[in-house]
Formats: structure tokens, sequence, C-alpha cells
């Protein structure tokens, strides 16, 4: 008897939602609109991520040391750094590999050329190249290296960067929170307009209800078709949604590489399931509790 | 199932005796419209009884409350000893199915055809699918209707129309045909084809109140009349005609 009546409630949702074609569309139309800002906020959430990630991967702390410096001092130094738990990774740069960096990166200019030629000898010191385990053990770091007054030591360029690094970070994390913010109002005033599409779908049902109730049909058995009804609305949306970021993302993709550095149409590949879960969850719970409330108004005795 | 023993015992015995019985009952909407005024009146099981009064007397209100879709402001009324204002909400659909009702606007699903019109009455009340798939058939034909089956309710003329609610309100066998004004937008064939139905389906033994202010209707009928002006029973007669 209970297959039956789930029988009954799915096939009588199934052929309203087939019958009332016009109204099916309207609503899924605007439920993809909703799942569709739902998705980009997601997306642009991703990529924001992405780059505040990259920023804090390019934070290292560069050690400068006077020409002078004695490589078994370097050495020595290197050594203790090295002994340091929060250090991943150092890199040592030879005076001549100092020099050579320098110059091709002044090759086009006459000026500085001439006057190293003139110079006669290398000018520069070497440098070491520091990395952290994690960006927030770059303080301690930097930390031993002032605090041990190196004579060795000219200049550390720790402090200079962090003031750079801190501010992208502060822009980048604060465009995160107000993408967030964006993201929960227009989700949901998008979920507001879901919500009253289909109350105005049923507001139409409103003699229907009626009669069923007059043939002696129970509240339940009235309600369910209509959930089955909004069930349908959230499941076909999210998969034209998900279908739609398709051919977006892969257009995308290129843009997004040149400015993030991130490819949006992996990402959007490899996430593909989850993606279709998250849009399918939003829109079906959606679906089915608008028309949930939009009965309620109609099914009490 | 329904709880019969929730009426209490202090009431007077004879109304476990009535098929319907309003027992002091008004109903004001608001202070200028006092639709009912103290009514009692009881039908019987196996009676036809027309309702008859001019338009705006009460009867579309008296079967309103009958059916629960309205309130009583005093008094109560009762189906089968049931006091359906007091019935909890699993309850109500129940006692509905055991009432076929009839209406001048028909009342049918618009986005179902003849056919699952007359079988949603039958899911209601949880029938089978070869329940339904037997009787559906059987009952159309008994209306006359085979052929329309599968047109929508707009596909079919108004006495049609009124044949497939006829249909709706007998397919579950009930206790009682309530039918208010059903001949109120048909023609005078149509409308005495009506008539012979209903007449037809209390000879096999089902109650019906009819409630209409179409003369002729009444005076051809020939059986119970009860008759109501500015919402008071003025006449009960047992072999009555339509007069005012
Ligand atoms: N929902 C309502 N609100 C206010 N007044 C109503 C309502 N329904 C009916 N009435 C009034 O109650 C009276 C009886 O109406 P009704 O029962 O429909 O009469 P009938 O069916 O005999 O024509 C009329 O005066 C009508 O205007
Ligand atoms: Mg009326």
């Amino acid at each position: 008897m209970i297959v039956t009546y789930i029988g009954r409630v799915i096939k009588a949702g199934f052929t309203s939602f087939w019958r009332n074609g016009s109204v099916s569309f309207a609503s899924i139309l605007v439920m993809v609109l909703a799942l569709f800002m739902i998705g980009s906020l997601l997306f642009s959430q991703v990529l924001l991520r992405a780059t505040l990630d990259a920023v804090k991967g390019k934070i290292d702390i560069s050690v400068y040391f006077k020409a002078t410096a004695l490589e078994g001092e370097i050495a020595s130094l290197q050594a203790s750094l090295a002994a340091l738990p929060e250090v991943s990774e150092i890199e040592y740069i030879s005076r001549e590999d100092s020099l050579a960096i320098f110059r091709e990166r002044h090759q086009n200019n006459a000026l500085i050329s001439s006057s190293l030629e003139e110079l006669g000898e290398n000018p520069l010191g070497a440098a070491l190249n520091i990395r952290a385990k994690n960006p927030q053990h770059y303080e301690n770091i930097a930390l031993f290296l002032e605090e041990g007054n190196f004579p060795v030591i000219d200049k550390v360029n720790y402090r200079k960067n962090k003031l750079v690094i801190d501010r992208l970070t502060a822009i980048i994390s604060g465009s995160q929170k107000v993408g967030i913010g964006i993201t929960v109002v227009l989700g949901a005033i998008a979920m507001l307009i879901v919500f009253n599409t289909i109350r105005l779908a049923i507001f139409t049902s409103k003699t229907e209800i009626e009669i069923m109730k007059l043939v002696g049909a129970s509240r339940r058995y009235i309600r369910s078709p209509y959930l089955v009804e909004g069930f349908l609305y959230g499941a076909v949306a999210s998969i034209v949604t998900t279908l739609l970021f398709w051919p977006l993302t892969y257009w995308l993709s290129p843009r997004a590489v040149q400015f993030f550095g991130f490819d949006l149409y992996l990402y959007y590949i490899a996430n593909i399931f989850q993606f279709f879960l998250l849009l399918f969850l939003s829109g079906v719970i959606l679906g089915v509790f608008s028309s949930f409330i939009a009965t309620r108004r109609y099914l009490k005795v | 199932m329904l709880g019969v023993f929730r009426v209490s015992f202090s009431l007077p015995f004879n109304k476990f005796l009535h098929m319907i019985y309003f027992e002091n009952v008004s109903k004001i909407y608001n202070a200028i419209s006092v639709a009912l005024e103290n009514i009692t009146f009881s039908v019987e099981p196996k009676e036809f009884v027309s309702l008859v009064g001019q338009s705006g007397a009460g009867k579309t209100t008296l079967i309103k409350l009958l059916l629960a879709e309205e309130y009583p402001t005093e008094g109560s009324v009762f189906f089968e000893s049931l006091d359906v204002h007091r019935l909890l909400s699993e309850e109500l659909p129940m006692v509905r199915r055991r009432m076929g009702t009839i209406f001048q606007d028909f009342k049918l699903l618009p986005a179902k055809t003849a056919y699952e019109n007359i079988a949603f009455a039958m899911e209601a009340s949880g029938r089978t699918n070869e329940e339904i798939a037997s009787d559906v058939p059987q009952i159309l034909e008994l209306v006359g209707l085979s052929d329309k089956a599968d047109n929508f309710p707009h596909e079919l003329s108004g006495g049609e129309k009124q044949r497939v609610s006829i249909a709706r309100a007998l397919i579950n066998r009930p206790d009682v045909i309530i039918a208010d004004e059903p001949t109120g937008n048909l023609d005078p064939l149509n409308a005495w084809e009506i008539v012979r139905l209903l007449g037809k389906i209390n000879d096999l033994g089902t109650t019906v109140l009819l409630a209409t202010h179409d003369k002729d209707v009444i005076n051809a009928i020939g059986k119970r009349v009860v008759t109501m002006e500015k919402g008071k029973i003025i006449r009960d007669e047992k072999k009555g005609r339509y007069v005012l």
C-alpha cells in the first residue's frame, strides 16, 4: 500500500510538472539564475583563495651579505639557520651569481653596464634566500637574524617585503570577506525570488487544493505531489546550471590563468561532482521548502 | 477508526439515530450578514431532502457547515453522530469521503481528465489500483461518458461536467450525496437528466440532500421539501412543493 501511495504521489508530481509546462519552465529558469549566482560566487571565492595562496607562496627572506664577508662565515650562518625548526629551504647565491643576476637584470642599461666595467671588481655580496615551512614563521626567522647582530650581514629584506605582503593579504582576504557577504546577500535574494515564483505558481492551485480537500484527500496526499514538483524544479535546474558552467569555465580558463595563475576549467572538471552535489542540494532543498510553505496556506482546514 | 465515542454521553440520545443533525445552529459571517439563525433539522438514512429557498436564504451556508468548510457561530452539526467541527485533522478527510458532493460550478480539477478526476477521489481514499481500474470505467458507463474519459473539463459541456462530478461523488459509495444547485448552470434538459440521476441514486439506497431554488425541479421530485427564508426554516413538508 505504501508503495502504491508513493508511486501515485510521484506520478502525480511528474504529470503536473509536465502538464504545467510553462509554469515549470519559469520556475526552473528562475532557479537556474539563482543557482548560477551561487556557482559564480563559489568560483570567484576559489579564484581569490588561489591568488592569496600564490602570493603567500612567493614570500621569502633574503639575507644580503657584505662583499667582504668570508664564505666560511656565511656557511656557518647558513648552518645555524638550517638548524631552526621553522626553516624549510635555504638557497645560497654566491657573489658571482649575484653579479650575474644583476647583470642580466640590467643588460639593457648601458650606464650600469659601463659603470660595472669601470669598477673592475665585483661590488656585490653573497645572499641567502630563506623559505619558511609556514608563512607565520617568517617573523621568528627575521627576529633571529636581527637580534643575532651578525657583523657579516649587510641587510635583511624582510620588513619592507612584509609590508607589501601584509597589504596584499589584507586586500585579498578583505575582498574574500566582501565576497562571502555578497554571496550570502545575493543567495538570500535569489532564494526569495525562487520562493515567490513557486508560491505564485501554487497560488493558482488554491481552488484545486480546495477541491481535493472536499473530495476527502488527506493533507499529506494533497501536498506531496507539489513537493515532488519542487524537487523536480531543483533537480533539473541544478543539472542545467552545472552544464552551463562547462563552456563558461572553458572559455574563461585562459584568462584566469593569465590573471590569477589558476586554471578554472581544470578546477571545474576536477570538482564537478561536488559542485553538482552542492547545486543539487541547494536547488532541491529550496524547491521542496518553497512548495511546502506555499501549500501550507491552503491546507489549513 | 472514527471517534464515535468521543461524542459526549450527556447529549440527547436521538442524535445518534439521524444521519445528519443540525442542533441550534447559527452562522453569522459578520454583523450585517446573519446567514443562519438557530437552525435545528435532521436528515434520516435513505431520505431525499430538497432544501429550497431564494438566493441568499442560507442553503449554501448550511451545506458548507455540514462539510466543515465553515464553522458555526453557535450550535453543532452532526454527521452520523460525529460532530464534524470537532474532528481531528486526519479524521475530517475520512468523513468527507462518506459524503459525495456536487456543486453548481462542478469543482472538477482542471488539470485532470474526466477519468483522472474520478480516479483521484478513489486514490485519495486509498483504494487499490485494481479497484480503480475496474470501478472508474463502470461509473463512466453509468453516467454515459465512456467516450469522454480522456477529455479535460474544458473540453466537456456543462451537462457532461456535471455528470463527471456526479460520477466522482458516487465512486466511493458514500452514505449521502450532497448537491448544491447542481442544475444551476444547466439547460432544462440537462437539468432534468441530473435530477433523474439523483432520484435513481436515492432509489438504490443513498441519502440525498439537494439544495436548489429551481421550482420545476422541486415540483417534479415530489419528496420531502425543507423551505428556508432569511436564514430560517419556515416549512418542512413530507411531500412538498415549492411555494413562496
Ligand atoms: N463568506 C461570506 N461572508 C459574508 N457573508 C456571506 C458569506 N457567504 C454567504 N454570505 C451571506 O450569507 C447569506 C446566505 O448565503 P448563502 O448561504 O450563499 O445562500 P444561498 O445558498 O441560499 O443562496 C447571504 O446573505 C450571503 O450574502
Ligand atoms: Mg447557494
